[in-house]
């Protein structure tokens, strides 16, 4: 009860700040708007105001600041502009429409959650390998370990304008690119899993005269259960991460990415805000979900705390 | 057609080699631990450098690494003036500051229990969040120069850092800090001789996960606006140029610069806790 106080407290301060913030952030263009408008506007030259601070600006033409909440491009929109934009993008608009974000928001999703899958599915394929495998283990796991530390998203812009030239694009590119985004953050959560099991439980396993394999189903895959859902959460953002910086070099076609690299090419700053709110929305709802999945697994399986 | 022969003769040979090592008598010593990641490396890049070649493989689809390896060499200096416009100027003010504010905001953090309560579930949200996408807006407001890189870099590495930093000042027991009250203490006494060292293997993981997410973000705000230099811009005008050496001497960059930032951390962490004992070894 005291932290959901605590947390709708800190989130109203920052909403406040937002409001409070978009006055400087916008008064000089507001108050060229109401000079052309014809309103008194201090001082009147339009070359004094643009060397004056934000602040005495505000100070001067107080009357001002209600039009710094509503203006049409602002520097920085304020809370209730996003919100609108989001509530007509999303919920007014077909979803057929180019200009609706659940449109835009499945571009992106589909081609997180076919990265994704193909990441994980592979990370988790190569963990048991280095795990079952010694060569494996001593060549191929530092080089997994050393690539955490690259950023590999640099590679991105060339994945897509390769395939581009072999024939292949629309959702493929940007799933490779998240696949390989959430590949090794689960490869190296999955090893630590399946490593997790002590040398007192595999011991046990030994006098019942467990197979490698019954070893491997029956204890090692349950216990790194819970490495994997952790892991899992990490590449899931990644994966998403991946799939918006792969729609920025096809010059924005479709897809939040695509949102984000046209409103800065057109000054749409609402729109930039709106596609990063409902990027922010999704990630959201993907790690949620990923969360209740695991509570409800581990919990079935006996481990929930 | 001989040519691809070799690289399934490298495989193979590779892997001979690496599974003599590893069920060898020195399995298990440094050198091996050393030397078969170094085989395989090179294995990789021996097969493809001869398939490359041996296929023939088109230079705007993968160019070989001999070819990446001159690249590289000729056009150092642009390389080092893209290094130090995004990774020295763009990443590292960054990186410095976002860390510098987060710890000093987790201090407060920890100092009153409201915001704590309040804070972590909102930091920890946001920690898991797309933050790249302020890219275009923090381009819009810094303008195109190194200020919006390093301002997105701010963002990014801020909440990772708050959240560990603050889970690490509450590391230190209860019995540790009834000794330091019966010794009279102060808050203050007791945060620096106490609770701030105790929070450095928190701290230290926190600066090491912001080490990659700087240099992804001072890259990827490259993509959407930059002066005629750094490394996001050379590598998204490079891929229109079809130029993809280019490309690839710029990853090799990223990749040392990723390593060895990484690496000062990661040095800089076994000198401040190496009493804690994952430091030990």
């Amino acid at each position: 009860m005291k932290q959901i106080v605590a947390v709708l407290t800190v989130i109203a301060a920052l909403v406040v700040f937002w409001y409070v913030a978009c006055i400087p952030m916008n008064i000089k263009g507001v108050l060229t708007e109401q000079e052309r408008a014809g309103a008194e506007v201090q001082p009147p030259s339009a070359k004094d105001r643009r060397d004056m601070g934000e602040f005495g600006l505000v100070l001067n033409n107080s009357f001002a600041i209600p039009a710094t909440w509503e203006q049409d491009r602002p520097r920085l929109p304020a809370p209730h502009q996003v919100a609108v934009e989001l509530w007509e993008t999303t919920v007014l608009k077909k979803i057929t429409s180019k200009r609706s974000l659940i449109y835009h928001g499945w571009v992106t999703l589909s081609a997180t959650m076919l990265g994704f899958a193909i990441g994980t599915g592979l990370g988790i394929l190569l963990a048991v390998g280095i795990v079952h495998s010694r060569v494996m283990d001593l060549s191929v796991m530092p080089w997994a370990i050393v690539s955490q530390t690259i950023p590999i998203i640099a590679l991105a812009p060339m994945i897509i304008v390769v395939l581009y030239s072999v024939g292949i694009q629309g959702i493929i590119p940007k799933a490779i690119i998240s696949a390989y985004l959430s590949f090794f953050p689960v490869v190296v959560g999955m090893v630590k899993g399946l490593r997790s099991p002590d040398a007192m439980q595999l011991d046990l396993l030994r006098t019942y005269s467990a197979s490698r394999s019954q070893g491997f189903w029956k204890l090692q895959l349950p216990a790194s259960m819970p490495y994997l859902f952790t892991s899992l959460k990490i590449g899931i953002a990644a994966s998403l991460v991946g799939a918006i910086v792969g729609e920025l070099p096809t010059g924005a076609v479709a897809g939040l990415g695509a949102r984000l690299l046209a409103g800065s090419y057109y000054g749409q700053t609402v729109q930039i805000w709106s596609a990063l709110f409902a990027a922010a929305i999704l990630a959201a709802c993907l790690v949620g979900l990923l969360g209740v999945v695991e509570r409800a697994v581990l919990k079935r399986m006996g481990m929930a705390q | 057609m001989i040519l691809v022969l070799c690289a399934i003769g490298i495989w193979i040979l590779g892997w001979w080699l690496n599974s003599r090592l590893a069920s060898g008598p020195y399995a298990g010593t440094r050198m091996v631990r050393f030397l078969a990641p170094l085989i395989f490396g090179l294995t990789v890049i021996g097969i493809w450098e001869l398939l490359v070649k041996g296929l023939e493989v088109p230079l705007v689809i993968l160019p070989a690494p001999s070819i990446i390896w001159d690249r590289f060499w000729d056009s150092l200096p642009v390389l080092w003036a893209d290094f130090v416009q995004t990774i020295i100027k763009g990443a590292l003010s960054g990186y410095i500051i976002g860390c510098g504010a987060a710890l000093l905001m987790a201090i407060a953090v920890d100092r009153w229990d409201f915001l704590r309560l309040g804070l972590l579930p909102v930091g920890n949200f946001v920690a898991a969040l797309p933050i790249v996408g302020t890219a275009p807006i923090l381009v819009m407001w810094f303008g195109f120069d190194w200020h919006s890189k390093a301002a997105v870099v701010v963002v990014m590495v801020f909440f990772p850092m708050l959240v560990n930093t603050v889970a690490g000042l509450r590391e230190a027991t209860a019995m540790q800090r009834d000794l330091m009250e019966t010794y009279a203490a102060t808050y203050w006494q007791s945060f620096f001789k106490l609770r701030f060292p105790a929070a450095m293997p928190f701290v230290f993981n926190g600066l090491k996960i912001s080490t990659t997410l700087a240099l992804i973000g001072a890259i990827v705000a490259e993509f959407f606006g930059s002066p005629t230099l750094g490394m996001g811009f050379r590598i998204s005008t490079s891929v229109g140029q079809l130029s993809l050496d280019m490309v690839w001497a710029e990853i090799v960059v990223a990749a040392l610069a990723g390593t060895a930032f990484y690496g000062l951390v990661a040095m800089i962490e076994k000198a401040v806790t190496f009493w804690h004992p994952s430091q030990r070894g």
